[in-house]
Protein backbone atom coordinates (compact mmCIF):
# COMPACT_ATOMS: atom_id res chain seq x y z
CA UNK A 1 0.00 0.00 0.00
CA UNK A 2 2.42 2.05 0.79
CA UNK A 3 4.81 1.41 -2.04
CA UNK A 4 1.47 2.42 -4.13
CA UNK A 5 1.26 5.64 -2.86
CA UNK A 6 4.91 6.48 -3.13
CA UNK A 7 4.72 5.37 -6.93
CA UNK A 8 1.34 7.23 -7.45
CA UNK A 9 2.54 10.36 -5.96
CA UNK A 10 5.74 10.26 -7.92
CA UNK A 11 3.42 10.22 -10.93
CA UNK A 12 1.49 12.96 -10.03
CA UNK A 13 4.68 14.86 -9.50
CA UNK A 14 5.69 14.50 -12.84
CA UNK A 15 2.38 15.08 -14.82
CA UNK A 16 2.44 18.51 -12.65
CA UNK A 17 5.46 18.86 -13.86
CA UNK A 18 4.68 18.39 -17.84
CA UNK A 19 1.69 20.81 -17.64
CA UNK A 20 3.85 23.39 -18.14
CA UNK A 21 5.18 21.34 -21.21
CA UNK A 22 1.36 20.89 -22.34
CA UNK A 23 0.51 24.56 -21.92
CA UNK A 24 3.31 25.77 -24.29
CA UNK A 25 2.85 23.25 -27.01
CA UNK A 26 -1.37 23.83 -27.04
CA UNK A 27 -0.88 27.39 -26.90
CA UNK A 28 1.36 26.95 -29.98
CA UNK A 29 -1.09 24.28 -31.62
CA UNK A 30 -4.08 26.52 -31.23
CA UNK A 31 -2.38 29.99 -32.29
CA UNK A 32 -0.71 28.23 -35.53
CA UNK A 33 -3.57 26.18 -36.32
CA UNK A 34 -5.99 28.79 -36.30
CA UNK A 35 -4.12 31.47 -37.58
CA UNK A 36 -1.53 30.03 -40.28
CA UNK A 37 -4.10 28.55 -42.57
CA UNK A 38 -6.04 32.21 -42.51
CA UNK A 39 -2.70 33.83 -43.68
CA UNK A 40 -2.55 31.42 -46.61
CA UNK A 41 -5.60 32.11 -47.86
CA UNK A 42 -5.07 35.87 -47.92
CA UNK A 43 -1.36 35.42 -48.64
CA UNK A 44 1.23 35.55 -46.17
CA UNK A 45 3.46 38.37 -48.19
CA UNK A 46 0.47 39.88 -48.63
CA UNK A 47 -0.80 39.98 -45.29
CA UNK A 48 2.17 40.73 -43.75
CA UNK A 49 3.24 44.16 -46.07
CA UNK A 50 -0.67 45.11 -47.17
CA UNK A 51 -0.69 48.63 -45.92
CA UNK A 52 -4.14 48.31 -46.09
CA UNK A 53 -6.20 46.55 -43.33
CA UNK A 54 -10.09 46.87 -44.01
CA UNK A 55 -11.90 43.78 -43.07
CA UNK A 56 -14.98 44.84 -44.07
CA UNK A 57 -13.90 44.90 -47.38
CA UNK A 58 -12.01 41.60 -47.43
CA UNK A 59 -8.69 43.62 -47.02
CA UNK A 60 -5.71 42.23 -44.44
CA UNK A 61 -3.01 43.94 -44.26
CA UNK A 62 -0.81 44.02 -40.58
CA UNK A 63 2.01 45.89 -41.96
CA UNK A 64 0.72 49.32 -40.27
CA UNK A 65 -0.03 47.40 -36.49
CA UNK A 66 3.98 46.08 -37.06
CA UNK A 67 5.30 49.16 -37.85
CA UNK A 68 2.92 50.33 -34.99
CA UNK A 69 4.48 48.13 -32.45
CA UNK A 70 7.79 48.54 -33.76
CA UNK A 71 7.69 52.61 -33.49
CA UNK A 72 5.87 52.78 -30.41
CA UNK A 73 8.46 50.12 -28.53
CA UNK A 74 11.31 52.00 -30.12
CA UNK A 75 10.09 55.62 -28.83
CA UNK A 76 9.54 54.12 -25.36
CA UNK A 77 13.19 52.87 -25.38
CA UNK A 78 14.22 56.34 -25.92
CA UNK A 79 12.73 57.46 -23.37
CA UNK A 80 12.60 55.08 -20.47
CA UNK A 81 16.28 53.26 -21.07
CA UNK A 82 18.96 56.46 -20.64
CA UNK A 83 16.22 57.16 -17.88
CA UNK A 84 16.23 53.40 -16.55
CA UNK A 85 19.40 53.00 -16.43
CA UNK A 86 21.05 55.79 -15.09
CA UNK A 87 18.25 55.58 -12.58
CA UNK A 88 20.03 52.06 -11.89
CA UNK A 89 23.05 53.27 -11.44
CA UNK A 90 21.82 55.45 -9.13
CA UNK A 91 20.68 53.24 -7.01
CA UNK A 92 23.90 50.83 -7.47
CA UNK A 93 26.45 53.85 -6.95
CA UNK A 94 25.04 56.79 -5.72
CA UNK A 95 22.19 56.36 -3.28
CA UNK A 96 22.77 56.24 0.59
CA UNK A 97 21.59 53.27 2.41
CA UNK A 98 18.24 55.26 3.94
CA UNK A 99 17.27 57.02 0.69
CA UNK A 100 17.40 53.18 -0.99
CA UNK A 101 15.46 51.31 1.39
CA UNK A 102 12.48 54.34 0.35
CA UNK A 103 12.90 54.60 -3.19
CA UNK A 104 13.08 51.01 -3.79
CA UNK A 105 10.04 49.80 -2.83
CA UNK A 106 8.78 52.41 -4.54
CA UNK A 107 10.27 51.02 -7.38
CA UNK A 108 8.78 47.42 -6.51
CA UNK A 109 5.69 48.72 -6.75
CA UNK A 110 5.57 50.57 -9.77
CA UNK A 111 6.17 46.83 -11.24
CA UNK A 112 3.17 45.66 -9.63
CA UNK A 113 0.71 48.65 -10.83
CA UNK A 114 -1.53 47.05 -12.78
CA UNK A 115 -1.51 48.82 -16.59
CA UNK A 116 -5.09 49.50 -16.71
CA UNK A 117 -4.39 52.09 -14.08
CA UNK A 118 -1.24 53.60 -16.18
CA UNK A 119 -3.85 53.74 -18.91
CA UNK A 120 -6.33 55.50 -17.16
CA UNK A 121 -3.46 58.00 -15.80
CA UNK A 122 -1.98 58.52 -20.00
CA UNK A 123 -5.61 59.25 -20.55
CA UNK A 124 -6.47 61.61 -17.96
CA UNK A 125 -2.67 63.40 -17.64
CA UNK A 126 -0.80 62.51 -20.51
CA UNK A 127 -3.50 62.93 -23.15
CA UNK A 128 -4.36 66.62 -22.83
CA UNK A 129 -0.71 67.53 -21.70
CA UNK A 130 0.35 66.60 -25.46
CA UNK A 131 -2.70 68.04 -26.44
CA UNK A 132 -2.10 71.54 -24.95
CA UNK A 133 1.32 71.46 -26.08
CA UNK A 134 1.09 70.48 -29.66
CA UNK A 135 -2.05 71.17 -30.58
CA UNK A 136 -3.13 68.24 -31.87
CA UNK A 137 -5.41 65.42 -31.20
CA UNK A 138 -3.68 63.74 -28.02
CA UNK A 139 -4.09 60.33 -28.36
CA UNK A 140 -0.83 60.07 -30.52
CA UNK A 141 2.53 57.45 -30.90
CA UNK A 142 4.54 60.07 -28.56
CA UNK A 143 1.57 59.93 -25.62
CA UNK A 144 1.98 56.27 -26.06
CA UNK A 145 5.37 55.53 -25.80
CA UNK A 146 6.41 58.16 -23.09
CA UNK A 147 3.45 56.02 -21.21
CA UNK A 148 5.26 53.16 -22.22
CA UNK A 149 8.89 54.32 -21.17
CA UNK A 150 7.11 54.93 -17.82
CA UNK A 151 5.71 51.64 -18.01
CA UNK A 152 9.29 49.78 -18.69
CA UNK A 153 11.27 51.59 -15.91
CA UNK A 154 11.16 48.98 -13.54
CA UNK A 155 12.06 46.02 -15.39
CA UNK A 156 14.63 47.80 -16.59
CA UNK A 157 16.08 49.34 -13.63
CA UNK A 158 15.81 46.42 -11.38
CA UNK A 159 17.54 43.94 -13.90
CA UNK A 160 20.46 46.40 -14.98
CA UNK A 161 20.62 47.35 -10.53
CA UNK A 162 21.62 43.37 -10.17
CA UNK A 163 23.91 43.10 -13.20
CA UNK A 164 26.11 46.20 -11.72
CA UNK A 165 26.36 45.09 -8.59
CA UNK A 166 27.24 41.92 -9.76
CA UNK A 167 30.55 43.23 -10.90
CA UNK A 168 33.31 42.93 -9.01
CA UNK A 169 34.25 46.07 -6.81
CA UNK A 170 37.97 45.43 -7.61
CA UNK A 171 37.16 47.61 -10.94
CA UNK A 172 35.69 50.50 -8.61
CA UNK A 173 38.40 50.75 -6.74
CA UNK A 174 41.28 50.31 -9.51
CA UNK A 175 39.83 53.08 -11.99
CA UNK A 176 39.77 54.98 -8.52
CA UNK A 177 43.48 54.31 -7.47
CA UNK A 178 43.61 55.45 -11.03
CA UNK A 179 43.17 59.19 -9.72
CA UNK A 180 39.51 58.64 -12.30
CA UNK A 181 36.64 60.37 -10.71
CA UNK A 182 33.97 58.53 -9.02
CA UNK A 183 31.95 58.91 -12.13
CA UNK A 184 34.45 58.44 -14.11
CA UNK A 185 35.08 54.88 -12.50
CA UNK A 186 31.07 54.19 -12.73
CA UNK A 187 30.54 54.97 -16.24
CA UNK A 188 33.98 53.88 -17.53
CA UNK A 189 34.92 50.38 -15.85
CA UNK A 190 31.49 49.23 -13.95
CA UNK A 191 28.94 50.15 -16.20
CA UNK A 192 30.76 48.42 -19.11
CA UNK A 193 31.44 45.04 -17.57
CA UNK A 194 27.58 44.87 -16.78
CA UNK A 195 26.86 45.65 -20.42
CA UNK A 196 24.98 41.83 -20.89
CA UNK A 197 23.30 42.21 -17.48
CA UNK A 198 22.05 45.72 -18.56
CA UNK A 199 21.11 44.90 -22.33
CA UNK A 200 19.32 41.47 -20.72
CA UNK A 201 16.99 44.28 -18.54
CA UNK A 202 16.77 46.50 -21.82
CA UNK A 203 15.33 43.04 -24.20
CA UNK A 204 12.99 42.51 -21.15
CA UNK A 205 11.87 45.80 -21.50
CA UNK A 206 11.21 45.19 -25.07
CA UNK A 207 9.45 41.95 -24.29
CA UNK A 208 6.87 44.17 -22.00
CA UNK A 209 6.73 47.32 -24.02
CA UNK A 210 5.60 45.11 -27.11
CA UNK A 211 3.48 43.09 -25.50
CA UNK A 212 1.31 45.80 -23.77
CA UNK A 213 -2.46 45.98 -24.51
CA UNK A 214 -4.27 48.14 -22.33
CA UNK A 215 -2.55 51.02 -21.72
CA UNK A 216 -1.95 51.25 -25.10
CA UNK A 217 -5.06 51.22 -25.98
CA UNK A 218 -6.28 53.72 -23.79
CA UNK A 219 -4.24 56.42 -25.19
CA UNK A 220 -2.80 55.28 -28.93
CA UNK A 221 -5.28 56.57 -30.88
CA UNK A 222 -5.65 53.15 -32.70
CA UNK A 223 -6.08 54.36 -36.26
CA UNK A 224 -5.49 51.58 -38.84
CA UNK A 225 -3.20 52.95 -41.03
CA UNK A 226 0.51 53.18 -41.38
CA UNK A 227 1.79 55.34 -38.61
CA UNK A 228 2.36 58.78 -39.95
CA UNK A 229 4.50 60.70 -37.30
CA UNK A 230 5.00 61.29 -33.99
CA UNK A 231 1.77 63.48 -33.44
CA UNK A 232 -0.40 60.95 -35.70
CA UNK A 233 -2.78 58.41 -33.55
CA UNK A 234 -0.70 54.34 -34.26
CA UNK A 235 -2.69 51.03 -33.73
CA UNK A 236 -0.47 48.22 -32.19
CA UNK A 237 -1.06 44.28 -33.25
CA UNK A 238 -1.64 44.21 -29.60
CA UNK A 239 -4.41 46.98 -29.69
CA UNK A 240 -6.09 45.02 -32.65
CA UNK A 241 -6.78 41.92 -31.08
CA UNK A 242 -8.85 43.66 -28.01
CA UNK A 243 -10.35 46.29 -30.26
CA UNK A 244 -12.05 43.86 -33.58
CA UNK A 245 -12.08 40.45 -31.45
CA UNK A 246 -15.43 41.76 -29.85
CA UNK A 247 -16.92 41.35 -33.61
CA UNK A 248 -15.20 39.89 -35.62
CA UNK A 249 -16.47 36.26 -37.20
CA UNK A 250 -14.76 33.67 -39.34
CA UNK A 251 -12.00 35.34 -41.33
CA UNK A 252 -11.86 38.46 -39.81
CA UNK A 253 -11.48 36.56 -36.54
CA UNK A 254 -8.82 33.99 -37.80
CA UNK A 255 -7.06 37.15 -39.27
CA UNK A 256 -7.29 38.69 -35.95
CA UNK A 257 -6.10 35.06 -34.50
CA UNK A 258 -2.78 35.48 -37.30
CA UNK A 259 -1.61 38.77 -36.13
CA UNK A 260 -1.37 37.05 -32.65
CA UNK A 261 0.56 34.64 -34.10
CA UNK A 262 2.83 37.42 -35.55
CA UNK A 263 2.90 38.82 -32.27
CA UNK A 264 3.91 35.81 -30.82
CA UNK A 265 7.12 34.87 -32.93
CA UNK A 266 8.22 38.53 -32.39
CA UNK A 267 8.04 37.09 -28.61
CA UNK A 268 9.82 34.35 -29.46
CA UNK A 269 12.62 35.65 -30.67
CA UNK A 270 12.40 38.62 -27.96
CA UNK A 271 12.46 35.71 -25.55
CA UNK A 272 15.66 33.77 -27.29
CA UNK A 273 17.76 36.63 -27.21
CA UNK A 274 17.05 37.48 -23.77
CA UNK A 275 17.86 33.81 -22.43
CA UNK A 276 20.96 33.73 -24.76
CA UNK A 277 22.17 36.83 -22.90
CA UNK A 278 21.31 35.27 -19.39
CA UNK A 279 23.24 32.58 -19.96
CA UNK A 280 25.92 34.91 -21.43
CA UNK A 281 25.93 36.93 -17.97
CA UNK A 282 26.06 33.93 -15.58
CA UNK A 283 29.51 32.54 -17.63
CA UNK B 1 34.18 43.74 29.41
CA UNK B 2 37.02 41.26 27.86
CA UNK B 3 33.71 40.66 25.08
CA UNK B 4 33.36 44.49 24.41
CA UNK B 5 37.01 45.07 23.41
CA UNK B 6 36.80 42.01 21.02
CA UNK B 7 33.43 42.96 19.34
CA UNK B 8 35.02 46.61 18.89
CA UNK B 9 37.89 45.20 17.78
CA UNK B 10 36.43 42.85 14.95
CA UNK B 11 34.47 46.16 13.96
CA UNK B 12 37.57 47.84 13.06
CA UNK B 13 38.85 45.54 10.94
CA UNK B 14 35.83 44.57 9.32
CA UNK B 15 34.88 47.61 7.99
CA UNK B 16 37.48 50.22 6.75
CA UNK B 17 36.81 53.52 7.12
CA UNK B 18 37.64 56.14 4.47
CA UNK B 19 39.88 58.60 5.96
CA UNK B 20 40.66 60.63 3.10
CA UNK B 21 37.17 62.49 3.49
CA UNK B 22 36.68 65.59 1.06
CA UNK B 23 35.37 68.72 1.79
CA UNK B 24 32.46 70.56 -0.80
CA UNK B 25 35.06 72.66 -1.83
CA UNK B 26 37.37 69.92 -2.49
CA UNK B 27 34.78 68.16 -4.05
CA UNK B 28 33.67 71.37 -6.40
CA UNK B 29 37.24 71.99 -7.50
CA UNK B 30 37.58 68.79 -8.67
CA UNK B 31 34.42 68.68 -10.92
CA UNK B 32 35.93 72.04 -11.94
CA UNK B 33 38.56 70.21 -14.07
CA UNK B 34 36.37 67.02 -14.83
CA UNK B 35 33.16 69.08 -16.26
CA UNK B 36 31.98 65.85 -18.03
CA UNK B 37 32.24 63.99 -14.75
CA UNK B 38 29.93 66.95 -12.86
CA UNK B 39 27.30 66.72 -16.31
CA UNK B 40 27.15 62.52 -15.25
CA UNK B 41 26.07 63.47 -11.85
CA UNK B 42 23.48 65.80 -12.87
CA UNK B 43 22.36 63.23 -15.38
CA UNK B 44 22.40 59.96 -12.73
CA UNK B 45 20.68 62.51 -10.02
CA UNK B 46 18.02 63.88 -12.79
CA UNK B 47 17.08 60.30 -13.85
CA UNK B 48 16.50 59.12 -10.36
CA UNK B 49 14.27 62.48 -9.79
CA UNK B 50 12.26 61.66 -13.15
CA UNK B 51 11.94 57.96 -12.15
CA UNK B 52 10.62 58.92 -8.65
CA UNK B 53 8.71 61.93 -9.01
CA UNK B 54 6.86 60.33 -12.33
CA UNK B 55 5.84 56.91 -10.03
CA UNK B 56 4.97 59.77 -7.13
CA UNK B 57 2.97 61.50 -9.36
CA UNK B 58 0.63 58.66 -10.22
CA UNK B 59 -0.31 57.45 -6.80
CA UNK B 60 -0.81 61.08 -5.71
CA UNK B 61 -3.02 61.88 -8.73
CA UNK B 62 -4.85 59.15 -8.37
CA UNK B 63 -5.41 59.01 -5.25
CA UNK B 64 -5.80 62.70 -4.93
CA UNK B 65 -8.62 62.28 -7.54
CA UNK B 66 -10.27 58.81 -6.53
CA UNK B 67 -10.48 59.38 -2.39
CA UNK B 68 -13.66 62.53 -2.58
CA UNK B 69 -14.88 59.86 -5.53
CA UNK B 70 -15.59 56.89 -3.10
CA UNK B 71 -19.23 56.92 -1.79
CA UNK B 72 -21.32 54.24 -0.06
CA UNK B 73 -23.15 53.89 -3.58
CA UNK B 74 -20.06 52.51 -5.65
CA UNK B 75 -20.42 49.15 -3.00
CA UNK B 76 -23.86 48.92 -3.30
CA UNK B 77 -24.61 44.94 -4.12
CA UNK B 78 -26.12 45.84 -7.26
CA UNK B 79 -24.58 47.31 -10.34
CA UNK B 80 -26.12 49.39 -12.75
CA UNK B 81 -25.28 52.58 -15.12
CA UNK B 82 -26.13 55.34 -12.63
CA UNK B 83 -24.09 53.70 -9.49
CA UNK B 84 -21.24 52.09 -11.28
CA UNK B 85 -21.06 49.78 -7.73
CA UNK B 86 -17.80 47.75 -8.07
CA UNK B 87 -18.89 45.46 -5.61
CA UNK B 88 -19.82 42.73 -7.59
CA UNK B 89 -16.40 43.44 -9.64
CA UNK B 90 -14.41 43.17 -5.96
CA UNK B 91 -16.42 39.54 -5.41
CA UNK B 92 -15.61 38.47 -8.88
CA UNK B 93 -11.87 39.23 -8.05
CA UNK B 94 -11.44 37.79 -5.26
CA UNK B 95 -13.43 34.56 -6.49
CA UNK B 96 -11.38 34.32 -9.98
CA UNK B 97 -8.52 34.74 -7.70
CA UNK B 98 -8.77 31.95 -5.63
CA UNK B 99 -10.07 30.04 -8.34
CA UNK B 100 -7.09 30.03 -10.11
CA UNK B 101 -4.83 29.59 -7.44
CA UNK B 102 -6.64 25.95 -6.79
CA UNK B 103 -5.86 25.13 -10.51
CA UNK B 104 -2.15 26.63 -10.57
CA UNK B 105 -1.49 26.22 -7.16
CA UNK B 106 -1.03 22.69 -6.77
CA UNK B 107 0.32 22.05 -10.22
CA UNK B 108 3.23 24.41 -9.45
CA UNK B 109 4.45 23.18 -6.55
CA UNK B 110 4.08 19.77 -7.34
CA UNK B 111 5.56 20.46 -10.68
CA UNK B 112 8.67 22.18 -8.24
CA UNK B 113 8.95 19.12 -6.19
CA UNK B 114 9.13 17.15 -8.88
CA UNK B 115 12.16 19.22 -10.63
CA UNK B 116 13.90 19.73 -7.18
CA UNK B 117 13.04 16.44 -5.04
CA UNK B 118 12.86 13.61 -7.59
CA UNK B 119 14.50 14.56 -11.21
CA UNK B 120 17.82 13.20 -10.92
CA UNK B 121 20.74 15.03 -11.76
CA UNK B 122 21.65 15.36 -15.09
CA UNK B 123 17.21 14.52 -15.77
CA UNK B 124 16.88 16.28 -19.87
CA UNK B 125 13.13 16.77 -18.27
CA UNK B 126 14.50 19.44 -16.30
CA UNK B 127 15.93 21.34 -19.03
CA UNK B 128 12.77 21.39 -20.74
CA UNK B 129 10.06 22.20 -18.04
CA UNK B 130 12.88 25.60 -17.01
CA UNK B 131 12.75 26.94 -20.72
CA UNK B 132 8.57 26.49 -21.24
CA UNK B 133 8.27 28.13 -18.07
CA UNK B 134 10.53 30.96 -18.93
CA UNK B 135 8.61 30.90 -22.18
CA UNK B 136 5.39 31.24 -20.50
CA UNK B 137 6.54 34.01 -18.44
CA UNK B 138 7.65 36.17 -21.34
CA UNK B 139 3.82 35.78 -23.34
CA UNK B 140 2.16 38.89 -23.12
CA UNK B 141 -1.30 38.83 -21.58
CA UNK B 142 -3.10 39.21 -24.53
CA UNK B 143 -2.04 36.38 -26.79
CA UNK B 144 -3.02 33.81 -23.24
CA UNK B 145 -6.38 35.92 -23.56
CA UNK B 146 -6.37 35.19 -27.57
CA UNK B 147 -5.33 31.28 -26.68
CA UNK B 148 -8.07 31.06 -23.74
CA UNK B 149 -10.55 32.45 -25.82
CA UNK B 150 -9.60 29.70 -28.58
CA UNK B 151 -9.05 26.81 -26.37
CA UNK B 152 -11.46 27.26 -23.09
CA UNK B 153 -14.18 29.37 -24.56
CA UNK B 154 -14.57 27.66 -28.10
CA UNK B 155 -12.86 24.52 -28.37
CA UNK B 156 -13.85 23.30 -24.74
CA UNK B 157 -17.30 25.22 -24.84
CA UNK B 158 -16.94 26.68 -21.41
CA UNK B 159 -17.72 29.64 -22.89
CA UNK B 160 -17.43 33.37 -21.63
CA UNK B 161 -17.03 32.33 -17.93
CA UNK B 162 -15.66 32.69 -14.17
CA UNK B 163 -13.96 28.94 -15.25
CA UNK B 164 -12.44 29.83 -18.70
CA UNK B 165 -11.26 33.17 -17.37
CA UNK B 166 -9.74 31.22 -13.96
CA UNK B 167 -8.12 28.29 -16.66
CA UNK B 168 -6.53 30.99 -18.94
CA UNK B 169 -4.66 33.10 -15.30
CA UNK B 170 -3.69 29.79 -13.67
CA UNK B 171 -1.35 29.33 -17.01
CA UNK B 172 -0.40 32.62 -16.94
CA UNK B 173 0.40 32.39 -13.43
CA UNK B 174 2.03 29.07 -13.18
CA UNK B 175 5.67 29.58 -13.89
CA UNK B 176 5.80 32.43 -11.18
CA UNK B 177 4.19 29.52 -8.86
CA UNK B 178 6.51 26.96 -10.11
CA UNK B 179 9.95 29.34 -9.64
CA UNK B 180 9.68 30.59 -6.61
CA UNK B 181 8.77 27.20 -5.21
CA UNK B 182 11.40 25.76 -7.20
CA UNK B 183 13.81 28.24 -5.14
CA UNK B 184 12.24 27.54 -1.76
CA UNK B 185 12.53 24.28 -1.93
CA UNK B 186 16.29 24.43 -2.96
CA UNK B 187 17.18 26.88 -0.16
CA UNK B 188 15.91 23.96 2.40
CA UNK B 189 19.25 22.17 4.17
CA UNK B 190 19.73 18.83 2.63
CA UNK B 191 20.37 17.73 6.50
CA UNK B 192 16.47 17.58 7.22
CA UNK B 193 15.78 15.48 4.10
CA UNK B 194 18.78 13.27 5.26
CA UNK B 195 17.48 13.33 9.15
CA UNK B 196 14.47 12.25 7.88
CA UNK B 197 15.32 9.20 5.98
CA UNK B 198 17.60 8.33 9.09
CA UNK B 199 14.78 8.31 11.18
CA UNK B 200 13.28 5.87 8.20
CA UNK B 201 10.44 7.90 6.50
CA UNK B 202 9.94 7.63 2.86
CA UNK B 203 10.15 9.96 0.17
CA UNK B 204 6.85 10.95 0.21
CA UNK B 205 6.71 11.55 4.18
CA UNK B 206 9.82 13.29 3.73
CA UNK B 207 8.69 15.92 0.78
CA UNK B 208 4.78 16.63 2.39
CA UNK B 209 6.00 16.57 6.48
CA UNK B 210 9.70 17.57 6.39
CA UNK B 211 10.57 19.78 3.15
CA UNK B 212 7.44 21.63 2.14
CA UNK B 213 6.60 23.00 5.68
CA UNK B 214 9.76 24.41 5.84
CA UNK B 215 9.51 26.11 2.36
CA UNK B 216 6.64 27.65 3.21
CA UNK B 217 7.18 31.45 3.15
CA UNK B 218 9.06 30.97 -0.28
CA UNK B 219 6.10 29.41 -1.98
CA UNK B 220 3.98 31.77 0.16
CA UNK B 221 5.84 34.75 -1.39
CA UNK B 222 5.60 33.12 -4.87
CA UNK B 223 1.71 32.78 -4.40
CA UNK B 224 1.28 36.18 -3.18
CA UNK B 225 2.98 37.30 -6.53
CA UNK B 226 0.62 35.52 -8.59
CA UNK B 227 -2.17 37.06 -6.84
CA UNK B 228 -0.94 40.44 -7.81
CA UNK B 229 -1.06 39.86 -11.72
CA UNK B 230 -4.44 38.10 -11.86
CA UNK B 231 -6.07 41.01 -9.74
CA UNK B 232 -4.09 43.80 -12.62
CA UNK B 233 -4.81 41.01 -15.32
CA UNK B 234 -6.99 42.67 -17.75
CA UNK B 235 -6.10 41.70 -21.48
CA UNK B 236 -6.30 38.18 -20.78
CA UNK B 237 -9.87 38.25 -19.30
CA UNK B 238 -11.86 40.26 -21.42
CA UNK B 239 -12.42 37.80 -24.17
CA UNK B 240 -12.30 34.64 -21.40
CA UNK B 241 -14.34 35.66 -18.80
CA UNK B 242 -16.29 38.34 -20.35
CA UNK B 243 -17.88 41.92 -19.13
CA UNK B 244 -20.99 40.88 -17.15
CA UNK B 245 -21.43 42.82 -14.12
CA UNK B 246 -22.73 40.48 -11.69
CA UNK B 247 -21.75 38.09 -9.09
CA UNK B 248 -21.98 34.87 -10.87
CA UNK B 249 -24.30 32.06 -9.34
CA UNK B 250 -21.88 28.88 -10.86
CA UNK B 251 -18.69 28.51 -12.63
CA UNK B 252 -19.96 29.01 -16.46
CA UNK B 253 -21.47 32.42 -16.01
CA UNK B 254 -19.65 35.36 -17.41
CA UNK B 255 -17.60 38.04 -14.64
CA UNK B 256 -15.92 40.64 -14.95
CA UNK B 257 -13.15 41.53 -12.40
CA UNK B 258 -11.85 45.09 -10.86
CA UNK B 259 -9.36 45.64 -13.62
CA UNK B 260 -11.71 44.60 -16.45
CA UNK B 261 -14.60 46.52 -14.88
CA UNK B 262 -12.35 49.77 -14.67
CA UNK B 263 -11.13 49.06 -18.29
CA UNK B 264 -14.72 49.19 -19.43
CA UNK B 265 -15.60 51.93 -17.11
CA UNK B 266 -12.89 54.24 -18.57
CA UNK B 267 -13.86 52.96 -22.45
CA UNK B 268 -17.51 54.44 -21.65
CA UNK B 269 -15.93 57.93 -20.56
CA UNK B 270 -18.96 59.08 -18.66
CA UNK B 271 -18.28 58.20 -15.22
CA UNK B 272 -14.58 59.72 -15.29
CA UNK B 273 -14.95 60.32 -10.92
CA UNK B 274 -16.38 56.37 -9.95
CA UNK B 275 -13.13 55.04 -12.84
CA UNK B 276 -10.63 57.05 -10.29
CA UNK B 277 -12.83 55.99 -7.30
CA UNK B 278 -12.01 52.28 -8.62
CA UNK B 279 -8.74 52.88 -9.12
CA UNK B 280 -8.08 53.83 -5.99
CA UNK B 281 -9.27 50.49 -4.66
CA UNK B 282 -7.54 48.65 -7.16
CA UNK B 283 -3.97 50.26 -6.17
CA UNK B 284 -4.64 49.90 -2.71
CA UNK B 285 -5.32 45.92 -3.35
CA UNK B 286 -2.23 45.59 -5.21
CA UNK B 287 -0.20 48.25 -2.73
CA UNK B 288 -1.36 45.47 -0.04
CA UNK B 289 -0.38 42.45 -2.29
CA UNK B 290 3.27 44.24 -3.00
CA UNK B 291 4.02 44.75 0.80
CA UNK B 292 2.92 41.31 2.02
CA UNK B 293 4.72 39.71 -0.69
CA UNK B 294 8.06 42.38 0.20
CA UNK B 295 7.83 41.80 4.15
CA UNK B 296 7.54 37.59 3.80
CA UNK B 297 10.37 37.48 1.37
CA UNK B 298 12.65 39.84 3.92
CA UNK B 299 11.38 37.55 6.96
CA UNK B 300 12.34 34.56 4.58
CA UNK B 301 16.14 36.44 4.13
CA UNK B 302 16.40 37.29 7.89
CA UNK B 303 15.34 33.29 9.12
CA UNK B 304 18.09 31.99 6.04
CA UNK B 305 20.88 34.26 7.53
CA UNK B 306 19.68 33.06 10.86
CA UNK B 307 20.11 29.56 9.85
CA UNK B 308 23.31 29.71 8.80
CA UNK B 309 24.91 30.64 11.64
Amino acid sequence: MQKFKEVFMHLVFLLAAFVSIAAVALICIFLFANGVPAMKEVGFFKFMTGEVWRPGNDLYGILPFILGSIYVTAGALVIGVPIGLLTAVFLAKFCPAWLYKIIKPFINLMAGIPSVIYGFFGMCVLVPLVRQIFGVNGNTMLTASVLLGMMILPTIISVSETAIRAVPDKYYQGALALGATHERSVFRTVVPAAKSGIMAGIILGVGRAIGETMAVIMVAGNQPRVPEGLLKGVRTMTANIVIEMGYATDLHREMLVATGVVLFVFILIINLLFSILKRKTVA
Amino acid sequence: MTNKTDITKTNNTDKIEGINKRSIKQKLAEYKKKPMSFLMLILVYLSAAITVLSIGFLLVYVLIKGIPSITPELFSWEYNSDNCSMLPALINTVLMTLLSLVIAGPIGIFAAVYLVEYAKKGNRLVGIVRITAETLTGIPSIVYGLFGALFFVTALNLKLSLISGALTLSIMVLPVIMRTTEEALLAVPDSYREGSFGLGAGKLRTVFKIVLPSAVPGILSGVILAVGRIVGETAALIYTAGSVAKVPSNLLSSTRTLSVHMYLLSKEGFHTNQTYATAVILLILVVIINFASDKIAKKLAADSINCNR
